[in-house]
């Protein structure tokens, strides 16, 4: 049960935007950057993405291969487990579904461990990352990704708190089990419901 | 990566009572809190504190512990003012002692030193919190020889524990304005700036974005793994991020 804060007014009964999870707010044009390892350089010549693990046909793809692939834009709002959310963003890029098409994954697969190419990993079942829930992206309001927010390509998971969107994504394992990712083995809630306020372990 | 002990925060919301708060500069204060049911802290960790209005409103942000571990019911965070932080101008503004605040923690198992490995810390202004954990850590330990810090300001009044940081194991880096005792002219941290990070031990850098980005490329130019280089960056938007 919270204590009433002495002094602390709010915004000044302003309406709540409805798009904001409990415990979010606004973070308007900023965009914070938020990462625990040195920003990467990253060209594409060298970048690829990799769905492997139980799937029939582990597929590595390069830059020009990904961005052959039919692409889609598509808005949504992120929330990051610090407290910002960012409203309306509109990224481009792959569906998971058409790397999952590609690469077909076995009946026995369940979870997704996302990895990047600094090491960082992020867990995510198989059913959040399917039915048109994730992409890689590579465009974010029309211009390249900003290195600094995952560039060249990034995963955007919207519907879970934003460190499950792996930044510089490498590659996708599929496994038969639930493997818990970078934040998830140092206290982070392991699925991440910003609705449900997920953010720690034991929320 | 080296696997770190992680701590889990299954802590719940706890009021903590303001017992202090004193000016740091002109625009930050630092707060002192008592927990009512205090659970130790690793030196870098940080907590988040929950503001509640009358019409029940609420908006939380994180902050770093600046104190360090020292098995008491308080921790210190300071706080940077920022003009349009809702949390930061009512922290700085209208908190007095006795004031209840929510709070949790502590939170983070990554940007957390030991203690009994060589370190490098690397702060850019209001990043020098979680590193201030650290060399309060050291001294008081005793393991002062295992720590250094550098820290880059733009001014000497922009120094956070000012009478405090000075020592054998700290070097301060003025960008804008230097004391007149200072040899270094002004300017920003360059690789001759920064000794060789520590053989076997770890390089913590914490700030601003850019200035993370700054300082982790000098760390990496000179020969530093990657995998020995743990970040965290404030956010503009008030308080501490992961």
């Amino acid at each position: 049960m919270a204590t009433f804060t002495r002094g602390f007014t709010g915004r000044g009964g302003l309406e709540r935007d409805p798009r904001l999870p409990p415990g979010q707010y606004d973070a308007g044009q900023s965009w914070p950057v938020l990462t625990a390892e040195p920003t990467p350089h990253l060209d594409t010549g060298s970048w690829s993405l990799t769905v492997e693990g139980l799937v029939q046909t582990p597929t590595t793809w390069s830059w020009e291969e990904i961005r052959a692939l039919p692409s889609s834009g598509f808005t949504s709002d992120i929330h990051c487990v610090t407290s910002w959310s960012k409203l309306g963003i509109s990224f481009r890029g792959v569906s998971v579904d058409t790397l999952l098409e590609a690469a077909m994954p076995l009946a026995a697969a369940t979870d997704v461990l996302a990895y990047s190419h600094t090491g960082y990993t992020a867990n995510v079942p198989v059913p959040d990352v399917t039915g048109g829930r994730a992409w890689v992206v590579w465009e974010v309001d029309g211009q390249p990704l900003p290195r600094e927010h995952g560039g060249p390509a990034r995963m955007v998971v919207p519907h879970l708190y934003f460190w499950k969107s792996a930044k510089w994504i490498a590659g996708l394992r599929l496994l038969d089990h639930d493997e818990p990712g970078f934040w998830e083995v140092r206290g982070y809630h392991n699925y991440g419901d910003p609705w449900l306020e997920q953010r720690y372990d034991g929320d | 990566m080296t696997e770190r002990s992680s701590s889990s925060p299954k802590a719940q919301w706890q009021p903590a009572t303001v017992v202090a708060i004193r000016p740091e500069t002109a625009t930050a204060k630092t707060l002192r809190l008592n927990l009512p049911r205090p659970s130790g802290h690793l030196a870098g960790q940080h907590y988040v504190v929950r503001l509640t209005a009358p019409d029940g409103y609420s908006t939380s942000r994180s902050f770093s512990v600046a104190s360090a571990p020292d098995g008491s019911s308080e921790i210190e965070m300071t706080v940077e003012r920022l003009p349009d932080g809702e949390v930061s101008t009512f922290m700085t503004d209208q908190l007095r002692p006795g004031d209840e605040l929510d709070v949790r923690g502590p939170i983070g198992g990554w940007f957390i030193w030991p203690g009994d490995i060589p370190a490098l810390l690397v702060g850019g202004g209001s990043g020098v919190v979680p590193l201030m954990a650290m060399l309060r850590l050291a001294r008081r330990s005793g393991t002062s020889n295992l720590v250094r810090m550098f820290v880059s300001v733009r001014s000497p009044e922009d120094l956070y524990y000012a009478g405090e940081l000075p020592g054998p194991e700290t070097t301060i880096v003025y960008t804008r304005h230097a004391p007149a005792s200072e040899a270094r002219p002004p300017g920003r941290l360059t690789a001759p700036d920064l000794p060789a990070p520590p053989a076997g031990g770890l390089t913590f850098i914490c700030g601003s974005s850019s200035f993370v980005d700054a300082a982790s490329d000098l760390v990496v130019g000179s020969g530093t793994s990657i995998a020995d280089i743990r970040i965290e960056r404030f956010s503009p938007s008030g308080g501490h991020c992961h």
